[in-house]
């Protein structure tokens, strides 16, 4: 594209955007004369430079404005639907640029009469309105087809070698126009005079000496005026001039190339003033002082010349008001407070969106209907307020509106049906933390979709581009009020204040901006750690703040057990808030504040959502930026992973000791179908349920709710039992490769750690027999019985193998609990199995001659242990091909391995059935081949 | 911070003959292998590197290489090879996608030219990690040079994260 053109193009488009809030000033002021001759000043020159470069459309819109315009100056009344008109031009000549630049300079095709045609009719209207006051009445209409009949009449006589584009005039109409001018600018100030006149001494009839009389009045006051607007003009000019002389445009390419310069220079310098030090006495330390101030005001100069005035991106915003005031029928008053405060060019990009969707927000949603804020006591004109002020390296931008205030009911009411949350949380929740929930995703409480706002992507997009740039947003609302967007965000994207720590030896960077404070824990201080359970928080101020160690976040904690990273005696803590979260971040070490130049990572690297980018330190190390939004993520994450880890180690502890049998293990107490307990060991229940009763569902006669997506099959623990007729149903609910099944109680009593003896066992299928648990006689239950009701093939999804009929397996475990869970299990695979209570049982029927296939046997028991059974075992040579198998709860490399030495084939955990299915599988066909 | 500071580019021009290719030979664990000299930038000894948490095994660290942040890549790591012990490594600087990447190697040999048609594909039973990298054969007298294929090599670290996440 040329260069002329895209000139042109820039500063057509900075006009243009002048235009608009002067427009919008003008119609709220019609009187002032200095806006309208600013418009007309500036819609001029952009007909004429259109003129000049050959854009024919352009060129028609902006004389068809031009000329209604000019009707504006010469003292037509100034109408809404006139101004609307000409800000609808501007769109027109916005849209025609647009396509222009991204057109190359060709003008697009298009058709505008009609809009020239409103144009020009309208400009007739003011000439109607102009001469309606006076006495001229009649004359002005007349003109026009006058004018129309010499334009046609001097048509024709003209040598025109194309026909005249819309908008255009022909040099005689010009001519003609010229000739005229002096005399029209008469007769309408005369006839405003005549007006004012008329107004004045209404009583005295319009006569000839009145009318010479106003004839001679307005001549010094125009003189007055036209000297006035003159010398104002002078002025101008000249301070215009002086000022275009004095800046230069400058490629923002320039500037940011420029600008990674310094910021390498200030690395640089950083860098030396490491060096210097370490060195003592340097000679080179009064010259890098110096270096070093010149950088800093350099890096500054540098940085002003990035800075804009927020008001850049605010200009569009009056505009917006006033289309979304008569859009929405509401009057709305925009008011912009330090327009002039400044920052990076960068961020004032990123904001301009963010900024105007809000401002349509508040108008949409924030500010009432007329009759309503009359109704509430409330001028009727709403009142929208942007606020930009300089806050300690941040810059605070407010969006304020005197609206209702955000309806917390309204929000919950949405936040239900989005399931963002349940009403349990809300009453847990204040006001404010309800508020927030408008930054959720996909939230609007808009009730219906209005074409302003109310889409549903609105503010967590905001939200969402705000947190791009390290920036934050807060809400503060009062019903009946009003609310008020804060946002805060750094002045600049290129240089970054952040504090550098050290974490399992490594150091990281923190932006400042979203560290509220440090604090230091040491053992006699006030601040200590403290666990809840396992969970380490810190009393700060009245409140707990969730603490974890960076190290762990970051996965580089290298120590044996990640709960004893913070040590409770010794740490920093680093207070960090992000968004609504506040959270202690732990680290090894702190060591200064460093201004640093964030580098973007490789795209490598660029997965990782911990970093934001790295840098250069000054001592010429690289350092990783931590991204606190990415922190705060993983410390939510965190939080419910080490829930879940230690649920799982409990699990495994429940394991563990149910597997050794004599120790006591947490049985799950409950009654179904009669009154006595029962039990289940706690371990074997996957979840307990509670569902409402008509999510009970009947099909294929059996009854299923839905579950996590997929049919749950429900079991009686009695034939013939039924399922409460209401309220909520409770329920086991057992898990094992993707398949569960519940199983209906009555009542679910307690938990207890017990032991389970079992005293007396029980021929009534489904349960393995009594114990005594908690003083009391109860039953318990097999589960081995119930999984097969729920689906038939629980325990043979494993492909059965008619083989493995004739074979015989010795099972050996000293808990009865587990020769009764996994029995049924082994002959369910089709297994002869044959179970003994101990070793020296499995000896004696071994010395009897009964033979087996495979022994399965467990590890953990009294007396001799498996390791020695099978070495005892592997002794014979009658047994040392027969394939054993270990069975243990302890599965860790060094069991295995001890396993392996002592003759074991395979190694199982207890509860992988499955493995136990598949290993026996395997030795089988080992066998098999081996024999082959 | 770097002993070895060739600009390697510029012979390359003076020797860009059409089918001949000029190949920088490095070794990793032992075996010789050969980077298209066009693409190699400069010869450094990776020095301060700094780990990144959570990233891919094989990225070794960041450095800065004169004012530049280079993404060291661990060849011996990328090639499954156990970690060079007790010996300094090298690393080759080459140009990814206007951006700066670090190739550590065991050691840096010399500059060979070959004729692009001596290569030969990758034998079929080449370990699959190392023929995912190797863009050809080349039989040297007494070893072969395995051809480093950069694209490869890096455009896989790119692909992977993307896959997972």
């Amino acid at each position: 594209m040329d260069d002329l053109l895209r000139e042109f193009i820039t500063e057509t488009n900075e006009s243009l955007d002048v235009v608009d809030v002067e427009l919008v000033k003008f119609e709220q002021e019609p009187n002032n004369a200095t806006i309208l001759d600013n418009i007309f000043r500036l819609v001029h020159t952009i007909k004429g430079t259109c003129g000049f470069l050959g854009l024919p459309r352009l060129e028609g819109i902006a004389h068809a404005a031009e000329t209604l315009m000019g009707k504006f100056r010469d003292g037509a009344p100034v109408t809404q639907e006139a101004v609307s008109l000409i800000l609808i031009s501007i769109d027109q000549i916005k849209d025609i640029l647009g396509e222009l630049e991204a057109a190359e300079g060709e003008e697009p095709e298009g058709d505008d009469s009609e809009l020239i045609g409103n144009l020009e009719e309208m400009s007739a209207k003011a000439d109607v309105a102009m001469a309606g006051g006076g006495a001229e009445e009649a004359e002005a209409p007349q003109e026009e087809p006058e004018a129309a009949e010499a334009e046609a009449e001097e048509d024709d006589g003209q040598t025109l070698e194309r026909p005249l584009r819309p908008g255009e005039v022909s040099l005689d109409e010009l001519e003609r126009a010229f000739q005229e001018t002096e005399i029209e600018v008469e007769i309408a100030d005369e006839a405003v005079a005549e007006v004012e006149e008329a107004a004045e001494e209404a009583e005295e009839p319009v006569s000839a000496p009145a009318a010479a009389k106003a004839e001679a009045k307005p001549e010094p006051k125009k003189a007055a005026a036209a000297k006035k607007a003159g010398g104002d003009g002078g002025e101008k000019k000249a301070a215009g001039g002086g000022v275009s002389n004095q800046s230069i445009r400058v490629a923002v390419d320039t500037l940011e190339h420029l600008m990674t310069m310094v910021s390498e220079l200030v690395l640089t310098r950083n860098q030396l003033l490491e060096i210097v030090r370490r060195h003592e006495d340097s000679e080179f330390k009064v010259p890098l002082q110096r270096l070093s101030n010149v950088t800093a005001e350099l890096q500054e100069g540098v940085m002003a010349t990035r800075m804009q005035p927020i008001g850049n991106a605010w200009q569009k915003l009056p505009r917006i008001v006033r289309d979304l005031s008569q859009e929405l029928e509401k009057p709305i008053d925009l008011e912009m407070i330090g327009a002039d405060t400044e920052l990076d060019r960068q961020v004032l990009e990123m904001i301009k969106d963010p900024l105007t969707h809000m401002v349509r927000n508040s108008a949409d949603h924030g500010l009432e209907r007329p009759e309503e804020r009359r109704a509430a006591g409330k001028p009727e004109k709403g009142i929208i307020t942007l606020a930009a002020y300089h806050e300690g390296g941040h810059i605070i931008i407010e969006v304020r509106d005197d609206g209702k205030g955000i309806d917390v009911e309204k929000v919950k009411a949405k936040v239900l049906e989005r399931g963002l949350a349940t009403e349990a949380e809300f009453e847990k929740m204040t006001d404010s933390q309800i508020h927030k929930f408008i930054f959720a995703a996909g939230f609007s409480t808009a009730a219906e979709v209005t074409s302003v706002s109310g889409r549903g992507v609105g503010m967590d997009v905001v939200r969402n581009n705000i947190e791009l740039i390290g920036g934050t947003v807060d809400l503060r609302s009062t019903t009946g009020k009003g609310s008020s967007f804060i946002i805060k965000i750094p002045l600049t994207l290129a240089i970054v204040s952040t504090l550098i720590v050290e974490a399992g030896g490594d150091r990281f960077a923190i932006p400042q901006l979203s560290v509220v404070e440090l604090v230091r824990v040491q053992k006699n201080s006030e601040h200590r750690i403290e666990r809840i359970k396992d969970t380490p928080v810190l009393r700060l101020r009245n409140k707990l703040l969730p603490l974890v160690h960076l190290s762990q976040l970051l996965g580089i904690y290298e120590g044996e057990d990640a709960d004893q990273a913070i040590d409770a005696d010794n740490g920093f803590i680093v207070v960090m808030q992000v968004g609504s979260q506040t959270f202690g971040v732990v680290v090894d070490g702190v060591f200064h504040t460093e201004e640093i130049v964030v580098k973007p990572m490789s795209t490598m690297l660029r997965n990782l959502n911990m970093f934001s980018g790295n840098t250069i330190l000054g001592d010429g190390s690289v350092i990783m930026i931590i991204d606190p939004n990415g922190i705060a993520g993983a410390m939510a994450s965190h939080a419910s992973s080490s829930v879940a880890e230690s649920e799982e180690d409990e699990r495994e502890d429940v394991q563990r000791k149910a597997m050794s049998g004599q120790d006591s293990i947490s049985l799950l107490l409950f009654r179904a179908g009669a009154p006595e307990p029962k039990a289940v060991p706690l371990s074997l229940v996957t979840r307990l349920e509670e569902f409402e009763v008509s999510k009970i569902e009947r099909s294929n006669g059996r009854d299923l709710v839905q579950y996590r997506g997929a049919l749950m099959p429900l079991v009686y623990v009695n034939d013939g039992d039924c399922h409460k007729s209401e309220g909520t149903q409770p329920m086991l609910v057992f898990s094992d490769a993707g398949r569960s099944m519940g199983l209906v109680v009555d009542e679910i009593v307690d938990i207890v750690e017990d032991r389970m003896n079992i005293e007396v066992g029980s021929e009534r299928p489904g349960v393995l027999g009594s114990a005594v648990v908690k003083d009391k006689a109860t039953e318990i239950i097999d589960l081995g019985y119930y999984l097969p009701q729920a689906f038939e093939d629980w325990f043979m999804r494993k492909e059965m193998d008619i083989e493995a009929l004739t074979k015989k397996v010795l099972f050996v475990d000293d808990s009865a609990f587990f020769r009764n869970m996994l029995t049924p299990v082994l002959k369910a695979a089709g297994y002869d199995v044959t179970t003994c209570t101990g070793p020296q049982q499995a000896f004696e029927l071994l010395e009897n001659g009964d033979k087996f296939h495979a022994v399965v046997s467990d590890i953990e028991m009294p007396e001799i242990n498996g390791f020695e059974f099978c070495e005892s075992l592997r002794r014979d040579p009658r047994f040392r091909n027969t394939p054993i198998l270990a069975l243990s709860s302890l599965v860790t490399p060094a069991s295995i391995e001890r396993g392996r030495q002592a003759g074991f084939d395979d190694y199982v955990a207890k509860f992988d059935r499955p493995g136990l299915i598949a290993a026996l599988k395997d030795v089988f066909s080992n066998e098999l081949g081996a024999a082959a | 911070m770097s002993v070895l500071e060739h600009n390697l580019n510029a012979e390359a021009d003076a020797n860009s003959a059409s089918d001949m290719i000029q190949y920088v030979t490095v070794v990793i664990g032992g075996q010789l292998f050969g980077l298209p000299i066009s693409q190699v930038h400069d010869v450094f000894v990776p020095e301060s590197v700094t780990r990144v948490p959570m990233s891919a095994p094989e990225v070794q660290g960041v450095l800065n290489l004169r004012g530049r942040i280079v993404t060291a890549i661990n060849m011996r790591r990328r090639l499954h090879l156990p970690p060079l012990e007790d010996e300094q490594m090298m690393a080759v600087g080459i140009e990814y996608k206007q951006e700066s990447y670090g190739l550590v190697i065991d050691t840096v040999g010399e500059v060979l030219t070959l004729t692009a048609a001596s290569a030969e594909t990758n034998p079929s039973n080449l370990d699959r990690r190392w023929a995912e990298i190797s863009g050809g054969v080349h039989r040297l007298d007494g070893q072969l040079m395995v051809i480093l294929d950069v694209d490869r090599l890096l455009g896989s670290l790119f692909t992977e994260p993307m896959a997972a996440a």
